[in-house]
């Protein structure tokens, strides 16, 4: 059990969050920029100050009078930008954190990243620098996995293949993992809980499923977009929206435009139509 | 036209190499602090850091020489406890060039340190490393054009040196005249042959150094950036 209770000022918002997380368990962390989400990370592994405490399974990491330093806290920290020791090659930014050979070739090999152990990182793609990212985090085993947006600056085809790694690590290893995610889909693949922040506080706490789903009544298909264009074709106007990585354009009434502008925020959703799936 | 003797490129050269040494082992420390520091007292010690570039020598070399002197209790220390006489000798020169060189290495060390990326610092200090560990095994090999830079500006700036040295140290023939002295003693006498060789080989010698040093740091440069 990991429970923290953490009060921080931050510029134009207060951080207070009191959560408490079970061992083992994969929490997304969602929410606006600006709402903390990365900060609560940086608390986590000690990173950045914060009044308030931190309690891992039984031992404080925070409290009035305890700030344990960052070495000692077992964490894995992944941060968006990979962050590897660019003077190394895979196998030695691996090692260089335990001289651990058979952990070290182990997790390369759940990544497909074996053939790689001796290139140095400016070698590498980014989805296989994020990679061996990953693999450095755990080889401390640590007792706290922190990701700092790990994915987001992949391309979506990565995206899928590290996020079924992570899935794997994950099952393997057992490790908590915390997770900051924009991603619905991959929330909902990979975490068991997904907690959303908005200018520091937590608004939202729960499994994926009742937090993610974004129907309402009897809605049976709703998807939230931004709204690019709203063109007037004879009598009728046609919203353009963005949903995700695709673009639908859909008809609306005058009233409907009256209420909306381009660069809205909007959902999209319909009740009545039984919609098809096939496999592309 | 006096005959050409070497003594004064060597000491030149002997000064340089013992003062980058000196001061590379020094300013790592000092640097890294620099590039870390969020204290409020950082801005003063950068100041007295730079301090030598603004300096005229002369006034740099008058404070130096007031101090080694063995009038001074610094001076005196070095007399009584290790007999040595800092003023108008070698050892007297090496401490007034450390002061005279220092913002010149470490700036660049400053710089590269802060040019790392700070991720990457924490990623070592949250694998359990410690500072030092992470300073050796992380910061240093990543900041190689800059190390480059500093103790080949430093040797080069140390070698160029000339009103510190001439205060500090006169112009003791073996001792403390060095390849710039040298020079201005030529030019003094209207030695003026004498002045172009010693002048031509300064000129050759630093620029082949600078020249090297720039084709390092590109290929470096280049290397890195291929992505």
């Amino acid at each position: 059990m990991i429970s923290l209770d953490i009060q921080k000022k931050l510029l134009g918002i207060d951080l207070e969050i009191d959560l408490e997380i079970k061992t083992g368990d994969f929490i997304a962390l969602s929410g606006k920029s600006g709402s903390g989400k990365t900060t609560l990370l940086r608390i986590l592994a000690g990173l950045e100050d914060a009044h308030g405490s931190i309690k891992i399974e039984n031992e404080i990491w925070l409290d009035a009078k305890v700030k344990k330093a960052i070495q000692e806290r077992e964490i894995g920290f992944v941060f968006q930008d990979y962050a590897l020791f660019e003077n190394m090659n895979v196998e030695k930014n691996l090692l260089f954190v335990s001289n651990d050979k058979e952990l070290c070739e182990h997790l390369l090999k759940i990544t497909h990243m074996s053939d790689y152990k001796n290139s140095l990182p400016s070698q590498l793609s980014g989805g296989q620098k994020q990679r061996v990212a990953i693999c450095r985090a755990l080889m401390r085993r640590p007792k706290l996995l922190l990701l700092d947006e790990p994915l987001s600056a992949l391309d979506p085809q990565t995206r899928l293949s590290l996020q079924s790694e992570l899935l794997t690590l994950h099952n393997e290893f057992k490790t908590t993992t915390i997770l900051i995610s924009h991603d619905p889909s991959e929330i909902y693949k990979l975490a068991s809980r997904v907690i959303v922040l908005d200018a520091g506080k937590v608004i939202n706490d729960g499994k994926p499923k009742d937090i993610l789903l974004k129907t309402k009544g009897s809605q049976k298909l709703s998807f939230s977009g931004e709204l690019l264009d709203i063109k007037k074709v004879d009598i009728i106007y046609i919203a353009v929206i963005a949903i995700g990585q695709q673009i639908v354009e859909v008809v609306i009434n005058e009233d409907e435009v009256q209420n909306l502008k381009v660069g809205d925020l909007v959902t999209l959703s319909t009740k009545a139509f039984s919609p098809q799936i096939r496999k592309i | 036209m006096s005959e050409l003797e070497f003594t004064p490129f060597i000491l030149s050269f002997k000064l340089a190499a013992i003062t980058t040494v000196l001061l590379f082992i020094l300013s790592i420390p000092l640097a890294w602090w620099l590039s870390q520091s969020t204290s409020k007292s950082k801005p003063f010690f950068e100041a007295i850091t730079a301090l030598p570039i603004v300096l005229p020598p002369s006034v740099l070399g008058f404070y130096v020489l007031i101090a080694l002197s063995h009038n001074s209790p610094i001076g005196a220390f070095f007399e009584d406890v290790f007999g040595i006489k800092l003023v108008f000798t070698f050892s007297g020169l090496v401490v007034a060039s450390c002061f005279y060189s220092l913002p010149f290495m470490v700036q660049p060390l400053q710089s590269g340190f802060e040019s790392l990326n700070k991720n990457m610092l924490e990623a070592s200090y949250i694998s359990g490393k410690s500072r030092f560990q992470t300073l050796l095994f992380v910061a240093l090999p990543n900041i190689k054009p800059a190390i480059l830079t500093a103790t080949i500006v430093t040797f080069a700036h140390t070698v160029g040196e000339f009103g510190v040295v001439l205060m500090v140290g006169g112009s003791i023939p073996d001792e403390t005249k060095v390849a710039s002295v040298a020079i201005y003693e030529m030019v003094e006498i209207m030695d003026y042959t004498s002045a172009h060789i010693y002048s031509a080989i300064m000129l050759i010698i630093s620029f082949i150094v600078l020249l090297g040093v720039y084709i390092f740091n590109h290929k470096y440069k280049t290397r890195f950036s291929k992505i």
